[in-house]
């Protein structure tokens, strides 16, 4: 199995303003790196998943995931924004943006990562990490180190 | 504290595990123990029955709807959406302790999401379908494990009271001729003890818990379908039932009725304003008016023409062929327990015992007495069939037999009733037939084994009733090993249902 994250799916300098096209452009990333075969069936699935109820939760955090006929490996792209864009959440825009692929018929060991990844979201520690981290390197090493525990 | 918990959400991938971690982090936190099933896209392992049924309180935290949630039926609840345990996990854990302490399930503000939000995934949908029998034996079984309690009391105090006072009492109480004695009914309750003595009390206080077992039958079967919404719909399902005189078997279609009502109205899509009123006042209010006009002009019609079909039927047979008529009579006391038909059958009984004929009586009362003591046996002789609440009713149900209240063996009908019917047909109709072969007599009404003194032929009666028993355990043990795969779903179901009873 490739790696979850790769330097080439950080943007730590997130400029969009709004959810879509926020989304899009670290859709984008996904597409170059030949995670994401179909840009526009990708969109509608997350955005699908958005519509049903915003992915944001507090502690500025937006989580835009969804399983995609699109997707070929299970797959993470991080953006960090630092003006923030609105997640859905109570308390406020979103500063980190995870988001998460999954293929449409992947089975269990695939998930079973997505589902580490999402745990360690929860963890305050993760998280301040993420918001300090110097370059794309140091998150994808922060990443590995959290969920694979590599 | 131990706390079971379950997460889930619509893509299965992210919040499902987020709330599961964000819960475990918070209940470590405060000390508590918790398992979390996360039913997500990596596969949810279910917490083992033993650990839900040593919970002391069960969180949900969950957009679509949690599958196979009867497993943790009767448990204080915390019902609310995936976010907030993310966002408040410790808030909630303290709301699983509250819950705990008052022993009841707590609506939290967010209870109507699930059920006026986001419907089930589709995928849960076709789950549903497929088990769709082991479901149906779930919801029956959840009302079944909160109907038996009732059994048990009112049935217990009945037959002491029969004890303490004689089967008299009954008369005493409700007015009515016993052994050619004619009783005034007590008019006013507050000369109930003066008239009829603690006996007397007992027995008042033991019909009364008795006619809850049709509507709590009906209600907790609506219940285990659609949730709280779908309680009072099954409930007023099960007070109509009795009203229009459908017996459990009215109760048990009322019940499904309501829940299958309720579940129909959740399906539909509302605005977000309207949603919150849903499980609060709109399902409620429809759903009881629907079923509630359902059970009393397309159920309750019927069963009224049935019963004067049936009687004028009887009145034909009599002075046919005796044998017949004891088979007849079993089978219709056997078949709904309390119900319309077996009401034609006792009417009867009671109309020949007035008329002079002893014979009918005798028949119509062993018949009576088999259902309850055949299950009993059986319970004891394959243990295994049957789950701990069925077990537990089968001790209270030597008594109920014995004191020929053949309502005790309604739980176990209720939760099998193709199986175990018929098994309690055979029994009855056999010691119908040998008692009408025998030439028994009765010239009491009721009080089956304590009135063996009024009995004509008591020992070859008490033989009749034992052979029926023996009959009717051999039948039920037959039928219920024929379908034994499905009994161990079934028991878990039921062991997490009845956990706290």
């Amino acid at each position: 199995m490739a790696d979850l994250i790769t330097p080439d799916l950080v943007d730590l300098e997130l400029s969009a303003t709004e959810r879509g096209q926020a989304t899009r452009s670290l859709a984008e990333r996904l597409q170059a790196a030949g995670r994401v075969t179909d840009l526009e069936v990708f969109m509608a699935d997350v955005r699908a998943r958005e519509a049903q109820m915003p992915t944001g939760i507090e502690g500025g955090i937006g989580i835009p995931h969804c399983r995609s006929e699109s997707v070929t490996e299970p797959t993470l792209a991080f953006g960090r924004s630092a003006q923030g864009i609105d997640w859905g959440a109570a308390d406020g825009p979103a500063h980190l943006i995870f988001l998460i692929g999954a293929p449409a018929g992947g089975g269990a060991e695939h998930m079973t990562i997505l589902a580490s990844l999402a745990r360690r979201l929860i963890h305050a520690s993760f998280r301040e990490a993420l918001r300090e981290a110097p370059n794309p390197e140091a998150v994808v090493t922060l990443v590995k180190k959290e969920v694979l525990g590599q | 504290m131990k706390i079971v918990a379950v997460t889930s959400c619509p893509t299965g991938i992210a919040h499902t595990y987020m709330a599961a971690e964000a819960l475990e982090q918070a209940a470590k936190a405060a000390g508590h123990d918790i398992q979390v099933e996360t039913q997500g896209a990596a596969g949810a392992e279910a917490i083992p029955a033993e650990a839900i049924a040593a919970a002391d309180a069960v969180v949900f935290a969950a957009d679509v709807e949690v599958r196979d949630r009867e497993r943790f039926a009767g448990k204080p609840l915390v019902q609310t959406s995936v976010k907030r345990a993310i966002n408040d996990a410790p808030g909630l854990i303290g709301e699983a302790e509250a819950a705990a302490r008052s022993g009841v399930a707590t609506p939290t503000a967010d209870a109507a999401a699930p059920a006026g939000g986001a419907g089930p995934a589709p995928a849960t949908k076709v789950d549903q379908q497929a088990h769709l029998g082991t479901r149906l034996r779930q919801w029956l079984m959840t009302g079944v494990s909160y109907m038996i309690p009732f059994v048990a009391a009112g049935g217990i105090l009945i037959a002491l009271a029969f004890l303490l006072g004689g089967p008299e009492v009954a008369n005493k109480v409700n007015g009515g001729t016993f052994a050619g004695v004619e009783y005034p009914p007590v008019e006013d309750l507050s000369d109930l003890l003066v008239q009829a003595g603690y006996a007397g009390l007992m027995f008042k206080i033991g019909a009364v818990a008795f006619s809850m077992l049709v509507p709590i039958l009906a209600g907790f079967i609506a219940y285990a379908m659609g949730d709280r919404p779908a309680l009072v719909a099954g409930i007023v399902a099960g007070l109509l039932a009795n009203e229009i005189g459908a017996g459990f078997l009215g109760g048990l279609a009322g019940g499904l009725l309501a829940g299958a009502t309720v579940m129909a109205i959740k399906r539909i899509k509302v605005p977000r304003g309207v949603a919150g009123v849903m499980p609060v006042v709109v399902i409620p209010l429809v759903s009881t008016l629907v079923v509630g006009a359902l059970m009393l002009v397309v159920i309750g019609q019927p069963i009224a023409a049935l019963q004067s079909g049936l009687t004028d039927w009887l009145d034909g047979l009599s002075g046919s062929n005796a044998i017949l008529l004891g088979i007849i009579l079993g089978l219709m006391m056997a078949f709904d327990m309390g119900g319309p038909v077996n009401k034609v059958a006792y009417a009867f009984g009671i109309g020949a015992l007035a008329s002079g004929n002893l014979k009918v009586m005798a028949a119509v009362m062993a018949a009576g007495m088999t259902p309850p003591l055949g299950l009993a046996l059986a319970t004891v002789v394959r243990k295994n069939l049957f789950t701990k609440a069925e077990r537990q009713a089968g001790e209270a149900a030597w008594l109920l037999g014995a004191s020929f209240i053949t309502e005790g063996a309604i739980p176990f009908a209720a939760g099998d009733p193709l199986r175990v019917i018929p098994s309690l047909m055979v029994g009855s109709a056999l010691t119908g037939a040998l008692v009408m072969g025998f030439g028994n007599t009765s010239r009491a009404p009721h009080g089956g084994i304590w009135v063996v003194g009024l009995i004509g032929k008591p020992v070859l009666y008490i033989i009749a009733i034992l052979i029926g028993t023996v009959v009717t355990a051999a039948s039920v043990v037959v039928l219920k090993s024929a379908g034994r795969g499905e009994v161990e779903t079934e028991t878990a179901a039921t062991r997490a249902a009845t956990a706290t009873s």
